[in-house]
């Protein structure tokens, strides 16, 4: 594109690019879920290679699935929105490519030394200090483009979405910093900077920020563009966005040590961790009753629009998933549901019914619109799609609700002498079944991304990629 | 003083930022604006 064409289009470059990358990772990594939920039903499919077994396959499936899908996701999304609502084209566009081969940079790099077992050992943060350097730059790339772009805006305001982006940009690059601060000992192994009960709170504030700022503040910035868009009506309560977003920023930091529950971590902070957890109810129903309240009057759209009932979809996991967070922070609830399947269950709710769900309906709205069509190659693969994803994800956290308070609850029945009623194989035995409903749930699952994955491609191949042009009027908010 | 008052100074300051904040959007003279900022994805594009 030439230089007078910078005022007239938008540069969609990286969003096509990491729109596809997307949906790719999205096969792959969950691909690789099915895969360990086979090896934890079947064990022989370690077939008793260190490299083929669960615990080295277990970050590959967690990094591709979090930080390859939904870290190419939401890439895609905040390039695209951060320019239709500033309505100006991205900042640094050759900056924004770097962006996109840096980060694919990193996710090859861990698809080959996780199988290879070097690992940091901490969890979502396994990558060694190397590629989290890599990552370092390229992250840096991005802040600069997302906020160049909202400095060169021609709108005043910034819309909310923007600020949940911001906010993830900020809190990652915060969170990656302070968790992989580690000694280098050779190329690929290091020691973590603190130790013992430290390096445990560190790790789970970590953890807990990754699931509010990664996973949840930067989809619902998703969400407050692509729900409104889809369902074509405002957002319903422009000042519960900005008191929730705030909510969230001020309550998520507090929140990880309920992952520590009953540990060495002193008594008060795992309090503290659970009275912020169940405060943190508040700010996440606010994001979740807005979007669901964007719908109202609307509600008809649902019969005939498969996009948007994934975005709906997505919202009621969203509720769900974040009710029961609040509830399993609650040290008495933890004492039963901690090291049990419940917790897996709990964060497949969250990451298959609502960060998976919110992502394909928002990838759903901007593959066509990126390649000049009006909607996808099939509507009725989007349907078939949510289908099998619904009742994927039902199968798949129903199962591990049983299995986990089964074992839950195995685990802490004692006999009249003090001694334990089941020993820990028949807890086991007592799971096996719901790991196999489990792997079919998932197995319905990557089908429905399968399905989304041709249907991508077929777009593509129907479209041209031809650039947006920025609206001439400049809107007075 | 020492560093606990530093930390009960900022979790107060950021109790009262947050209340702020919630007054602040609440104020029934910015309807009109948050009106005007909600219609912000719907005219983004030229459809």
């Amino acid at each position: 594109m030439n230089a007078t064409n910078v005022d007239t289009f938008y540069d969609d470059w990286a969003v096509r690019k990491f729109t596809v990358m997307a949906v790719v990772w999205g096969v792959v990594g969950m691909l690789m879920g099915v895969f360990i939920a086979a090896q934890l039903a079947y064990p022989e499919l370690n077939f008793g290679l260190p490299w083929t077994s669960f615990g080295r396959l277990r970050p590959l499936h967690t990094n591709a699935v979090i930080f390859a899908f939904g870290g190419s996701a939401l890439f895609a999304t905040s390039y695209y929105v951060v320019q239709r609502t500033s309505q100006v084209r991205l900042a640094f566009p050759l900056l924004a490519r770097y962006t996109f081969w840096g980060y694919q940079a990193v996710i090859v790099l861990a698809a080959i030394t996780l199988p290879l077992g070097y690992t940091q050992g901490k969890e979502y943060a396994e990558l060694e200090w190397p590629i989290d350097l890599l990552l370092l730059v390229v992250w840096v790339m991005y802040a600069i483009v997302f906020f160049g772009t909202i400095a060169n805006r021609k709108i005043k305001h910034i819309y909310v979405a923007n600020w949940f982006y911001a906010a993830f940009i900020i809190v990652v690059a915060l969170l990656h910093i302070v968790n992989s601060a580690a000694i280098p000992s050779e190329w690929f192994r290091s020691y973590s900077a603190y130790s013992g009960a430290q390096d445990a709170m560190i790790q789970w504030w970590y953890g807990h920020n990754a699931v509010g700022f990664f996973l949840t503040a930067a989809f619902l910035g998703m969400m407050y563009y692509f729900v409104p868009k889809q369902a074509q009506r405002p957002v319903y309560s422009y000042r519960l966005s900005i008191v929730h977003f705030w909510g969230l920023i001020f309550t998520y930091m507090w929140a990880g040590s309920h992952h520590l529950h009953y540990t060495a971590l002193p008594d008060w902070t795992q309090s503290v961790g659970m009275v912020l957890s169940l405060i943190l109810l508040a700010p996440s129903w606010g994001g979740m009753i807005n979007g669901m309240m964007t719908m109202s009057g609307a509600w008809h759209k649902l019969r005939d629009d498969p996009i948007l009932r994934f975005m709906i979809v997505s919202l009621s996991f969203y509720g769900m998933s974040t009710f029961e967070g609040p509830m399993m922070a609650i040290k008495t609830v933890n004492a039963l549901s901690h090291y049990t399947d419940w917790t897996v269950g709990h964060v497949h709710s969250g990451a298959l019914g609502w960060v998976g769900f919110v992502s394909m309906g928002s990838l759903y709205f901007l593959t066509p619109r990126l390649w000049g069509l009006k909607q996808m190659y099939s509507t009725k693969a989007i349907e078939l799609h949510f289908w099998l994803a619904t009742i994927g994800v039902v199968l798949y956290i129903s199962a591990m609700w049983i299995s986990g308070v089964t074992a839950g609850l195995m685990w802490r029945a004692i006999n009249e002498d003090g001694t334990l009623t089941y020993t820990f194989v028949e807890s086991v035995k007592a799971m096996h079944p719901f790991y196999v409903i489990r792997m079919i749930g998932g197995l319905m699952y990557v089908s429905g991304m399968i399905i989304m994955l041709w249907n991508v491609i077929k777009t593509v191949q129907m479209g041209q990629a031809t650039p947006a042009k920025i609206p001439a009027v400049v809107a007075h908010a | 003083m020492d560093i606990t008052d530093l930390r009960i100074i900022s979790t107060v300051g950021a109790l009262i930022t947050f209340v702020g904040i919630w007054v602040w959007a609440w104020l029934g003279r910015h309807k009109k604006d948050f009106e005007e900022a909600a219609r912000l994805p719907l005219e983004g594009d030229e459809e």
